[in-house]
């Protein structure tokens, strides 16, 4: 069981605020994934959560009980580190066997806790090296046997699979999944992919340069980004974001050209507007909204992305599924799906819809 | 067809030619010491550069051991050393781990304040440590010997130490808190064993130094009993008019411990210890 809760946390070092007004629920069992930049604070605040770096003002609560000055060895929380942070005077028995070994647990049943860990993570050949004479992902998996060894109220991972080649990562990041299935525990996971995030979480959690842009569902976040900055950061490719002139009844692109957004009724003081690269469709020469010149075509099987450059808007990119026959010079209609445009406010926050 | 190279051997033979050079130049005078230790006394002169003493005895030795104040100098010497090695490094561990670890107001000026006292000549500050030593009562006291060596050695050694904990990466002692140890465990479990090249190297530093150190044992220390073994070295020299064989085969005797004390901490001097802690 834990309910996390930060309300109104901040994190100042010296002067400088690196995150401010912090608030958030996180249920019991919830898997939340914490996306931003890099430099936004993702690592600040798990480790704030973890216990290792103090809280400057707010407060964290673990199923309703403070925690703001708890040691991070009372929590019950585990985390797997950025750098992995093995022993590396340990062999791999002992440093996944060491929490059990801190807290005088038997002998024989930290031996059994530890080859079933090493079962489960496919290290039982691997458990009497060193650190030094492991690869990169069994370091990986051997900070994860770490810290599952140790049923945990909850875990904390900050990025671990970022130094993995991309199937090892695939396959961790499966195994997390079953991971979390399996323990029902709550997770709090760092990450910097965007595949990772959409997969793994059941809320994601955006932050930029301190500060909570949105938190919600995957689709959510996809769908009904709360701003420019979300809807730019969710989704890949990224997002079209083009200059408007919001009127009544639609909005202006740079050509002159008017696209009718019926259900969004705040349109005047719509400034830019955003399309997701596989909400634009693709027409013969002279239809649609805009005309444009195809700049580099990349076929992907699946899928094809069209660089173009778009009449009185610039370079856009256009994402359609399947094989589309487009030249590189090609002359293009496009078409804006007006029902899934995003329109922004010149502070850059979403203009909801009607609906 | 093996792409591997044969090294050229002409570059082999004058790599190796180039080892034994620097060896024989670096032993040599060790070899010195030992033959005139083990020379007679009656050969000593006419013997000249022979390379090999034309007779052996260890009479010398036995002199020395037996018959001088030697293994009194040799003991104290010991004790100064040691003691010196151990306080120097237990501080310089703690203030190397602060320095290295923790922000605190003040830190800059206390780094500096350490490195200016290294940039005075011991002559300048003899004189007022001297004054200190004395109204302490502690003058002719190997404990004397220890606190100015402790003190002097704590600068440069905390520097050291610090550079070693740098080494290691914070994230350990992290990892081991988040694995249900208190700071004191993680220090104990974790990081200890990985500081040990770090606390082996400061302990053999201070131990050479305070061993050969002369200036302070002489300034400090007049009485034949309380004496280290470079003031007492100086004994052969008036009370056996330069006694040249029994010297050298003290000498050699010095050489003992520091080469023992070496053997014993080498193994843990060994670099890379924390090799496969995190990523890279
Ligand atoms: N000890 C410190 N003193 C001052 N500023 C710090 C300190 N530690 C971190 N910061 C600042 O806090 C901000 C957040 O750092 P943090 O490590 O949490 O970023 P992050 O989101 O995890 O980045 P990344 O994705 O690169 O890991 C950064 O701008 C960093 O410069
Ligand atoms: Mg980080």
């Amino acid at each position: 069981m834990a309910r996390i809760e930060l309300r109104d946390v901040a994190k100042r070092y010296g002067s400088v605020e690196v995150l401010r007004n912090i608030n958030l629920e996180i249920q019991d069992g919830e898997f939340i994934v914490l996306v931003g930049p890099s430099g936004c604070g993702k690592s600040t605040l798990l480790r704030m959560v973890a216990g290792l770096e103090p809280i400057s003002s707010g407060d964290f609560l673990i199923d309703g009980e403070c925690m703001n000055d708890v040691r991070p060895r009372d929590r019950d929380i585990a985390m797997v580190f950025q750098s992995y942070a093995l022993y590396p005077h340990m062999d791999v028995a002992r440093n996944m066997g060491f929490s059990m070994e801190i807290r005088k647990a038997p002998v024989a049943e930290r031996i059994s806790k530890v080859a079933q860990a090493a079962e489960t993570l496919g290290l039982t050949k691997l458990t009497d090296r060193l650190p030094k004479a492991l690869s990169g992902g069994q370091r990986q998996r051997v900070a994860m046997g770490r810290a599952i060894i140790r049923d945990p109220r909850a875990f904390l991972f900050d990025e671990p699979l970022s130094n993995l080649d991309a199937a090892l990562r695939v396959e961790m990041r499966l195994e997390i999944a079953r991971l979390h299935q399996k323990l029902g525990a709550t997770m709090i996971y760092v990450t910097h992919d965007q595949v990772e995030a959409l997969t793994l979480a059941d809320r994601i959690v955006v932050l930029n340069a301190g500060d909570i842009q949105q938190v919600g569902s995957p689709l959510e976040l996809y769908e009904r980004p709360a701003n420019k900055f979300v809807a730019q950061f969710i989704g890949s490719p990224t997002m079209n974001v083009v200059p408007v002139l919001g009127t009544e009844t639609g909005v202006n692109v740079g050509n002159g050209v008017e696209i009718r957004m019926l259900d969004q009724p705040l349109t005047a003081q719509a400034k830019e507007l955003g399309v997701r690269p596989e909400h634009i469709d693709v027409l013969d020469n002279g239809a649609g909204d805009l005309s444009a010149v195809a700049d580099v075509v990349e076929h992907l099987g699946s899928d094809t992305n069209i660089y173009v450059n778009a009449e009185g808007i610039g370079p856009m990119m256009v994402r359609k599924h399947g094989n589309i026959p487009v030249k590189s010079g090609d002359r293009l209609g496009l078409r804006i799906q007006a029902q899934n445009a995003h329109l922004f406010a010149s502070d850059g926050t979403a203009l909801r819809r009607a609906c | 067809m093996s792409a591997v190279r044969k090294p050229n051997p002409l570059l082999v033979v004058g790599k190796y030619a180039a080892l034994a050079f620097y060896l024989i130049f670096a032993l040599f005078p060790l070899y010195w010491l030992l033959k005139i230790g083990l020379t007679p006394d009656a050969l000593i002169f006419s013997e000249g550069t022979r390379l090999f003493p034309s007779e052996v005895t260890f009479s010398n030795f036995k002199t020395v051991i037996f018959q001088t104040d030697f293994v009194a100098y040799f003991r104290n010497s010991l004790v100064v050393s040691l003691g010196a090695a151990f306080f120097t490094t237990l501080f310089a561990a703690g203030a190397g781990y602060a320095f290295s670890r923790f922000v605190f107001a003040g830190k800059r000026i206390i780094i500096a304040l350490m490195l200016i006292t290294q940039m005075f000549p011991l002559l300048m500050i003899i004189a007022p440590i001297y004054k200190i030593v004395a109204d302490l009562g502690l003058l002719n006291s190997l404990t004397s010997l220890i606190v100015v060596y402790t003190a002097f050695n704590i600068p440069f050694a905390t520097f050291l130490m610090q550079s070693f904990f740098d080494g290691i990466p914070k994230d350990l002692e992290d990892a081991a808190m988040m694995d249900g140890c208190t700071r004191f465990q993680a220090l104990r479990k974790v990081v200890f064993p990985l500081t040990l090249p770090g606390l082996g190297a400061t302990l053999g530093f201070v131990f050479t130094a305070a061993w050969s150190e002369l200036l302070f044992a002489l300034m400090l220390i007049s009485k034949n009993d309380a004496m280290t073994f470079p003031v007492g070295l100086l004994t052969f020299v008036s009370k056996f008019s330069v006694d040249w064989g029994q010297m050298m085969a003290a000498g050699v005797l010095a050489l003992i411990p520091s080469c023992l004390f070496f053997i014993f901490i080498q193994r843990y001097l060994v670099q890379g210890l924390t090799s496969g802690a995190v990523k890279g």
